[in-house]
């Protein structure tokens, strides 16, 4: 197989490379934090008027939360009641196992067809 | 067999390569125990935590144990192919050799993402404690800013003027940091007469049923994540083939041992919805013990395990980005060693203001959650590779460092563990997920299309081996 001679990168398209990387990097946590999409389903149920009882904490649960600085239901109530919603759809988890089953049969694919041409370079072509 | 002796002394710096002025081999297994425990030793001062708030404190243990296996996996197979493929570098390295270019590409970036997030994490818990430590003092109103800036910066430079004085920084404060959760558990521990720990009335049933222990393992990960690291000293070792799997292995286990421990003494002290949201929680279990001796110790410890794993987080992800650029996988110019420290210095300054971007400016749980996906990315790449690595250079056909038992039950075991805890990221956080996925596919498109053209084709298996079989 004959020699790859890769062309030599300007300084210019070094550092293009390096932008198009960092903003890629930038833009994969902060786009979903701007759009409002990013973050926990976590939503906080907080009863009026509540109580350590209504909140369902015995007294040595009141006790930690007195010694951690909450020193009333109303001040730990957001804590105690936050919880995670945990509903999906089945649609959604299946775009989500497609997207990396995806991802790596891509990956793989592509990456073999590389991996063939350096051992080619690297060894000679197959023998078989 | 090749006639590759990878515990060779005459192979130093970057031998494979062949240049002149390479990395320094001065490490030993100690170092590398340090490397690894000190870049997840944070995991047990914060981020376990939010696994207690995603399924409730028994799922917590479960998703620990679970996270356990998945590791001890991780590290099994890490120690074979890592004790073979002796370079900077690691997993990417790896990928070179047994998958492709490509792979490595992706890989170098989950380990530059997941370290460099890591870091931006404990930077942000290095403002969090300080900030916490100034109202308990009476200073409200704390600018967290400098702190986190500060942290990241005299890592770097510690990094940047050489690795044996970083290592050995960290050795030291990782054992304080380990030290100081044995005296709490034995503090705290009914076994020694203390009646603090009070598990019966703090401890609940499942809030979220069996889902939140599957929803738990995404956190889980915390415990551990970052133990794969030890790696990445691969060409500064002086003994790889014994160093690495003892380091790793023995790292592995200290680890079981200290997030088994730090979840008995945190549930037994404070009421599992705070502790599932608690920026700091074995400061406040210490707080909550009464002993202020204990809080200064624990505090101390925080700032410890923090700044040991930002420092082993800054070696890992500049070890990786230098390697990607002395392959010309990135511009070339961030492949050069410091002529004088002989450390890869431009990757270190490079990743400096990344790490900051995120410190200052995003959510803990969201910069968890980045490097989590970057590391959950990685261990699955790790079966498929170890399977491949098998296939392509069978036992007997190269000298391996370290063969590990039972294959592929620990690939198969791994493959699985990943896949549930995929399910259990995509459990309140699926829009990262996705969002993360998306941007790994687009960088891999732009590689394979644009950047590949820069790469030399056989330049980049640099391994002394015979031809992979079936090629």
């Amino acid at each position: 197989m004959a020699r790859y001679t890769p062309p030599v990168q300007s300084k210019f398209g070094q550092i293009t490379d390096v932008i198009v990387l960092l903003l890629l990097t930038v833009g994969a946590l902060y786009i979903p934090l701007w759009l409002g999409l990013a973050g926990s389903a976590k939503t906080a149920n907080v009863p009026e008027n509540p109580t350590w009882e209504s909140l369902g904490q015995n007294p040595v649960m009141v006790e930690k939360w007195n010694q951690l600085g909450y020193a009333d239901p109303a001040s730990a109530a957001e804590l105690i009641t936050a919880r995670f919603d945990y509903s999906f759809s089945i649609a959604s988890l299946v775009v989500m196992i497609v997207v990396i089953v995806g991802y790596y049969a891509i990956m793989l694919k592509l990456s073999e067809k590389e991996y063939r041409d350096v051992i080619a370079e690297k060894f000679g072509e197959s023998r078989s | 067999m090749a006639e590759f002796d990878i515990t060779s002394k005459t192979m130093d710096g970057m031998g494979p390569h062949g240049t002149n002025v390479g990395l320094l081999r001065v490490l030993g297994p100690a170092h590398v125990w340090a490397l690894g425990v000190g870049i997840v030793l944070v995991g047990e001062y914060m981020g376990w935590n939010i696994a207690v708030g995603k399924g409730g404190a028994y799922a917590a243990l479960i998703a620990c144990w679970f996270a356990g296996l998945l590791y001890s996996c991780v590290a099994m197979i890490d120690s074979e192919v890592t004790s073979t493929v002796a370079a900077a570098g690691g997993q990417y390295t790896q990928a070179k050799h047994i998958v492709g270019p490509l792979m490595a590409f992706n890989v170098g970036l989950y380990l530059v993402f997941a370290y460099t997030m890591l870091e931006a994490a404990n930077a942000i818990t290095v403002g969090f404690l300080i900030d916490t430590v100034a109202v308990m003092t009476g200073h409200e109103g704390l600018d967290q800013r400098p702190f986190i800036v500060l942290a990241i910066m005299f890592l770097a430079w510690l990094n940047y003027r050489g690795v044996l004085a970083t290592l050995t920084f960290s050795l030291v404060i990782t054992a304080i940091a380990f030290s100081a959760i044995l005296i709490l558990f034995f503090a705290t521990s009914p076994i020694f007469g203390s009646d603090v720990l009070q598990h019966r009335a703090l401890m609940t049933d499942l809030p979220y049923g069996w889902l939140g222990v599957l929803a738990a393992m995404h956190f889980g990960l915390w415990y551990y994540l970052g133990i794969e690291g030890t790696t990445q000293a691969a060409e500064e070792v002086r003994s790889p083939a014994r160093a690495l799997p003892f380091g790793t292995l023995a790292g592995i286990m200290t680890l079981l041992i200290a997030a088994t421990l730090t979840w008995y003494v945190c549930v037994g002290l404070m009421p599992w919805e705070y502790l599932g949201q608690a920026g700091v929680p074995l400061f406040d279990a210490a707080r909550l013990s009464g002993s202020t001796a204990l809080m200064v110790l624990l505090g101390i410890g925080t700032l410890f395990a923090t700044l040991a794993s930002a420092n082993g987080c800054i070696n890992d992800a500049s070890r990786a980005w230098f390697a990607m650029g002395r392959d010309h996988y990135l511009p070339s110019w961030f492949g050069a060693v410091h002529p004088v420290y002989r450390t890869p210095y431009r990757s270190i300054i490079f990743l400096v203001p990344i790490a900051l971007i995120f410190a200052l400016g995003a959510p803990l749980d969201q910069v968890i959650t980045f490097s989590i996906l970057s590391g959950l990315l990685e261990y699955t790449f790790m079966p498929i590779n170890v399977i491949m690595f098998r296939r392509k250079w069978p036992l007997g056909s190269i000298k391996r460092g370290y063969q590990h038992p039972f294959h592929p039950v620990p690939a198969v075991v791994l493959l699985c563990l990943c896949g549930i805890a995929f399910f259990a990221v995509f459990l309140g956080y699926g829009t990262q997920l996705v969002a993360m996925i998306s941007f790994y596919v687009i960088v891999s498109l732009w590689f394979h299309f644009r950047r590949y053209r820069y790469v030399r084709r056989a330049a980049q298996f640099t391994m002394p081996w015979p031809r992979p079989q079936g090629y």
